[in-house]
This record gives C-alpha cells, structure tokens and sequence, in this order.
C-alpha cells in the first residue's frame, strides 16, 4: 500500500504564487515595453536586454557564490527588477551605467537584506536613484522620441522631459501658460500617448494603465495605494494650480508627466516595500502623492516619484504597525 | 444577498457528491466507539468487557455539567475496552464491539412516520437532548444541552441554523436538508421551544439552491422558521461568521454567541434533536460524505457512529491508486488520518480522499509581504504577524495581537502565495498562549 500524507489543515491552496504574481507584472509591462520600443526602437530593445540580463546575473551570481544557498532567478522577481530599472532610465543610457545599476538595484537593494521579501525599499528605484545622483548628466539627457504620428527614427537629439521644461521655464520666470504654448512642450495627447521626453517605460501612460487594468482584474494588486496616490496628487496639486494657475501646473498634466502613472501602478504597489493593511497602504498612498507632488513643485528636482516612494517605504514597518486592520468583535472600552 | 464582510477566500467547491442520495452503509462488523465524543470532560464507561449490548444502549455517561452520553450504535458483544488513536491524532479510550444482529433497546421508535406535535416541554427536551447524547455535528462536538441552557443574565432572542456546509466537497448537510428537511425543521422548532425564541434563521449558500427551495417549502408551513440564502464565502460556516452574515451582529472577542442573543446549530444536530426528542433515538449515527477526485463511487453514507473509515471507503469504491491523502473532514479544516482503521465518531462530516499530487505542500518561500492573509483573515487579524511572533515565542505580544481570536480557518495559509505553513505556526502559538493565560489565572 502506499503511504498517505499527514499534514496540517488546510488541505489546499490557491493557484496564486510568488511566481505567477511576478510573471503577472512582466505581462502587464508588455505594452508599455512595446510602446517604448515604437518610440525608441532599437535602443529600447538594448537597455531593456541589458537591464533584465544584469539582473539576472548579479541575482545568479550573489545567491550561488555569496550566499551559497538556492537560486530563484526564475521567480520572476529580478526579471521584474530588470524591466523597471530599465523603464526608469532614458534609451541612449550607456551599457556600463545599466550593468551598475542593476548591481546596486539586486545586490544592494535586494540581496543585502536578505533576497525577496526582505527588502525594505523597491530595488529597481533604489538602483534609479543611486544612477541619477551618480551620473546626474547622462540620465538626465532624454533622446526625443519620434513624433507620434512621425517617420523619423530617434537619433542623437536630446532634450528634457515635459516636467524638465516647466522646471527650466518656471525658474527662469515664465508663467505656466507661457511654458506650454511653446513648440517643445509636448502637450497632454503626446504625454497620454508617449510622443514626449523620458525614461523609456514612464512615456506611455495609456499602455501603462493597460497593464494597471490587467493587474487589478487578475488581483495582483488591490485599488487602495493607487487610488490614494492618485487621489491625494490630484488634490494637492489642483488646489495649488487653483490658488496660482500662472505658477502650478493642473492636475492632469501632473498625472500624464513624468513617471506618476508609472511609480503608482508598478512600484509604489511593490508588495514587499509597501504595507499590509488596506489602511496602511491608504496612508502610504496619500503620503507618496503629496511628497511626489511637493518634489515636483519645490524641490531641485523636476520628478519626485522616485523619491517620494523611497520614503514611503521608508515608513512602512511604522505604517504597519500604527494601522491595523479592523478586528472583528473588538470590544469598545468604555469610560 | 447576505454574506460576512471582513475576509473570507473562495476554494474551489468540488460538490463531487452532492447529487448523491443518502445511502445507509450495512452493518460493520465490529465497531469502535470513543467514549469521549464530545467537548469536555470524557464520560465514563458503564459496559464491561463481555457484555451484551442492544442497539442504542448507554454505554459511557457524561458526568459533568459539559460532557456527554455515549451509546452502542449496534448490538452485540463488548469485546475490550481500551484505546484507540482518533481522527484527531491522539489516543482516547473506546469501546470495542462486535456485531451480532441488530437488535434495539426498547422505547426507540424506529418507524418511518413523522411525529409533528411537540409534547414535551422545555425540560424534557433538554434532559431528552441530554441522555441521548446529542452534540453539535458541525464538527465542534459541544454538547448541545448546554447550549439550551442559557446563562443568567444573558437571553437568547434567535435560534440560527447552520445549514452552510462552506468547507469545499461536503455535502452530507446539504443531502440532509434534501431528504430529511421536514424532521429537520421540527428539530428546529424543538430548539426553539428549549430556548423560549420565537424566530429562527436557517442560513443555506445559495450553491444549494435546491436545499433553498426544498426547506422554504417546508419553512411555510412552521411560522418563525426562515431560510436566509447566503452569498458563497468560506468560512461562513463558523458561527461568528454566519451570526454576522445573517443579522449583522458580532460577537466580542473572548465571548459567545449568546452575547449578542444568539444560539447557532447545525443542521445535523437539529435532526438529532428530532430523533431524540420525538423518537427516543440516541445519537448513534450520522450522514457522512466520502468523496475525492478519484473516488470511484462518491458517497453521502448514513453511518453507525464506530464504524471503520474503511469500511466507508470500500463502499465508496476503495482507496484509489493514486490517493496521497485521507482526511476527515473537508480540505479546509479537516484532519489527515493516520490510518484507515480510525472510526467515525459523532463529529465526522466527511471522508475526504486526495489525490498524490495535491496531497503535498509545496515548500515554503520567504514571505513578500502582500498582505492576503491579512486580507483574508475573517477575524481581522495579522497572521503574518502573529505567525512571526510564535515562532520568535513572543507569546505575550501574541496574546495583545488577538492570538485567540483565530478559528483556524486556514484562509491565511490558503491565500499565501509564498506557501507559508501560516496556520501551523498560529495553532502552537495559540496553544502555547493558552498555557500563558490558564497559568496566569492561577497565581
């Protein structure tokens, strides 16, 4: 006869795991990865190879001779790391810079913690922000896609991306209006589309709420921190373009720029890095959004995405433990 | 359509056998019966080795105030007395019988005819429910007297009926209220005479449409009785849950459902209850479903309480070739048995067989934080957390974190997309948190 299991209830289990969560975002990513090569071509392809590629390695590499423990490249979790590394860094980014990256954003970022799960910060921002204040000049020059209903290939044209101008204009003293009637401001249609200035994977922000869409119907991730973020930018920023239109950009043109769509959907929704409870990641959300839009609006630098997810992460162990989730038959104390 | 709000998860339902009519298993030829088939203190055994016993004659008595009377569920002769390793693991002393025809202890009506007028009155019915050692058969084993004798100070003001049978591939509830809804119901309104209610709530998933439809018939006729069809969700079997899925009333932490006004049954008790109440039956069988994937024949059995698990499963078609796992009980919350010669007791709902494949956890990755079982959790708690607190023994901080609240559902470990043991850890936490408090009473 054979031998029968033991084991402890439950019995069964859901068909969701890490793996499938992982691979679940490499397929949401698949239409922005095809907008950034429509637009950038085959450089696109080249940073996106290398990024995932680098990834890989240093996770192989540092599991298998470092830790001398299992290796689990193939959970999907560093190919995630390596596509938004690389959608966070313009296409002509040179091939050396990519391969640090990677390495700070794996080993840094991930595996110095303690691998998946471990990690209190999103790897691929951390090796984004390590790059940028490193090689500030080289991941701030962004090629100008091709228009969008254009013919021409990219080339070495570079110019800054549609938040870059308004910074560049509004410290020179130009009104917001006069900004956005020049002829190298994008405009909403090309920002909504991608036909503007960026890293590679933040110039699309329809094919990125294609995936967003896709991940939320497949419950990789849940409404509460993208609702938030959007939410509380959206908020804060028209009530500072209602008070000085001349000065602050509206709403919507903060959600289409830049890489908000991008940081909401993708990494401020990073489970590992953000918290556990639906009140928790309501906080995280409504704090992302105001420090994002603080960043943009004051700080040196024209983007505060990045930035304002690092230090959200940065409070989620305090946000998970200052907002449990509601108990059931909590007793109400009196007096 | 009503349901619990906080958590819950949707197995797979796997109904296998729900179109199966009830079948009675022939006789056993010997039998095994646990003298402590209830929660509780054990009762103590009245029968000596070598005795003849009929059919439904007392063999334990319960002798405190929360325990319960165990009787033979077949006639013939004792032949030892000693211990025998029950579904849950552990060794319990049972009685051994073997059969020798079928003859009843007198005063058992045995015929087919149903008795609606309730004569008896609310004492008779709860010394009645008592002597014949009736439990609840949802699978907690409470002794169902103790039930009906609410606190002072505190009033039961609804009786509501557990007919939601949410662990996946059970179906003996929802065969029972198919084919005996009419005696069900007056168990129904037995109870709630006991409890001096005037409205009872029978709480069905709507995935029994058929038992729906059938019971609010039947309820039409019985003014106070009413079927609530429920949203599918597990577990909206436990009580806590179905209490507020049907009226939207808590019950507090530590407390019971009469806190709130509420005394909740299944509906395998309530038919108990007719039988002896109204028949003078003891409860000394039960419907069990015996299902699986690879299951030749799946079963919905009335069974004599002793009898051998595989006794049930050669009638069902025995043990397939690829079976990995035996469980009593649904997947959720069930039990892996050690052995087939393991008897069905009075809290045996279901013999559940899976195949090898499934039969296996897959190992264990690190946690990534998602939070689903957190979001799963139908008490609202962190098992992440609290599971990281047993296994560091911070049993105090556990205690703080509502460590005892948990019903071993076992959505967290379902949900886990890492397959973390989660329930594992929560089950020794809580044990070991348990043992912190009763020492505390102590000192």
């Amino acid at each position: 006869m054979n031998l029968l299991t033991v084991s402890g209830s439950p019995h069964v289990h859901t068909h969701q795991s890490v793996k499938s969560i992982m691979y679940g975002v490499v397929i949401a990513l698949i239409p922005a990865i095809f907008v950034s090569l429509y637009f950038f071509g085959i450089d696109a392809a080249r940073v996106i190879f290398i990024s995932v590629a680098a990834c890989l390695f240093f996770e192989w590499v540092i599991q298998k001779y470092l830790i001398k423990g299992p290796v689990t490249i193939n959970d999907g979790s560093a190919l995630v790391t390596g596509v938004l590394l690389a959608f966070n860094v313009p296409s002509n980014l040179p091939w050396w810079i990519l391969v640090i990256g990677a390495l700070v954003s794996i080993g840094i970022g991930k595996m110095s913690f303690g691998g998946l799960g471990k990690n209190p910060f999103n790897p691929a921002l951390v090796g984004r922000v390590f790059l940028l204040i490193s090689f500030p000049v080289q991941m701030t020059s962004w090629p100008l896609p091709k228009g969008l209903f254009g013919t021409g290939l990219t080339d070495a044209i570079t110019g800054p991306t549609t938040l870059g101008v308004l910074k560049e204009g509004l410290s020179a003293g130009k009104t917001v209006q006069e900004i956005m009637a020049s002829p190298d401001f994008p405009g909403y249609i090309n920002d909504l589309m991608g036909a503007q200035g960026g890293s590679l994977g933040e110039i699309s922000a329809i094919a990125l709420l294609l995936g967003a869409v896709y991940m939320l119907s497949r419950k990789i991730i849940t409404w509460h921190i993208p609702t938030a973020y959007i939410g509380s930018a959206v908020i804060f920023s028209g009530i500072l373009w209602l008070v000085d239109p001349s000065h602050y950009i509206d709403p919507a043109m903060h959600l289409l720029a830049g890489g908000m769509i991008l940081g909401v959907f993708y990494m401020a929704t990073d489970m590992v890095s953000s918290p556990m409870t639906a009140r928790g990641q309501i906080v995280f959300g409504i704090g992302a959004g105001l420090l994002t839009i603080m960043i943009r609006v004051w700080g040196a630098y024209p983007e505060g995405v990045s930035f304002a997810i690092l230090i959200m992460n940065a409070f989620t162990p305090l946000i998970n433990n200052a907002f449990k989730p509601k108990r059931f038959g909590e007793v109400v104390k009196n007096g | 359509m009503k349901t619990f709000k906080l958590g819950g998860v949707h197995p797979e339902e796997n109904k296998i056998s729900a179109g199966k009519a009830i079948e009675v298993l022939p006789l056993p030829a010997k039998v095994c019966i646990p003298v402590s088939q209830s929660l509780g203190a054990p009762s103590k055994v009245v029968v000596e080795k070598g005795a003849m016993v009929k059919t439904g004659q007392i063999i334990a008595k319960g002798e405190s105030f929360i325990s319960s009377n165990v009787h033979s569920s077949v006639a013939g002769k004792v032949t030892k007395i000693d211990d025998v390793i029950d579904t849950s693991g552990y060794k319990r002393q049972a009685v051994y019988i073997d059969v020798e025809g079928d003859e009843w202890e007198e005063g058992i009506d045995r015929s087919p005819e149903i008795i609606h007028d309730i004569v008896s009155d609310r004492d008779t019915i709860i010394r009645k429910i008592n002597e014949m050692g009736v439990v609840g058969l949802g699978g907690a084993t409470f002794p169902s007297h103790v039930k009906l004798m609410v606190p002072d100070g505190k009033k039961a003001e609804y009786l509501l009926i557990n007919g939601v049978e949410c662990e996946p591939y059970l179906t003996s509830d929802h065969r029972l209220m198919l084919e005996r809804g009419e005696e069900m119901v007056i168990g129904v309104k037995i109870l709630m005479k006991a409890l001096g209610v005037g409205k009872a709530f029978i709480g069905i998933e709507k995935n029994k449409q058929d038992a729906i439809v059938h019971l609010n018939v039947i309820c039409s006729k019985h003014p106070g009785v009413e079927v609530v069809p429920l949203k599918v969700k597990y577990p909206q079997g436990g009580e806590k849950q179905l209490i507020k899925a049907v009226l939207n009333r808590e019950v507090p932490s530590g407390k019971l459902p009469i806190e709130v006004g509420c005394v909740v049954n299944n509906v395998g008790t309530a038919l108990a209850v007719y039988e002896a109440v109204q028949k003078n039956k003891p409860l000394i069988d039960r419907v069990v479903t015996v299902t699986g994937k690879s299951v030749a024949k799946p079963s919905n059995l009335l069974v004599r309480i002793g009898t051998p698990v595989s006794a049930l499963v050669e009638f069902a078609g025995g043990l397939p070739e690829d079976a990995g796992k035996v469980i009593s009980g649904g997947p959720m919350m069930g039990k892996a048995l050690t052995s087939m010669d393991v008897p069905v007791v009075k809290g045996t709902s279901g013999i559940l067989i899976m195949q090898g494949a499934e039969s296996k956890r897959a190992a264990a990755l690190n946690c990534i934080r998602c939070g689903r079982c957190i979001t799963a959790c139908p008490m609202g708690l962190e098992p992440v957390l609290l599971a990281q607190l047993s296994e560091n023994q911070l049993f105090e901080r556990a205690e703080k974190e509502r460590i005892m609240d948990c019903i071993e559902c076992g959505s967290c470990h379902f949900t886990c997309p890492a397959g973390r043991p989660l329930l594992d850890y929560l089950r020794l936490g809580k044990n070991k948190t348990g043992i912190l408090i009763r020492n505390r009473g102590k000192k």
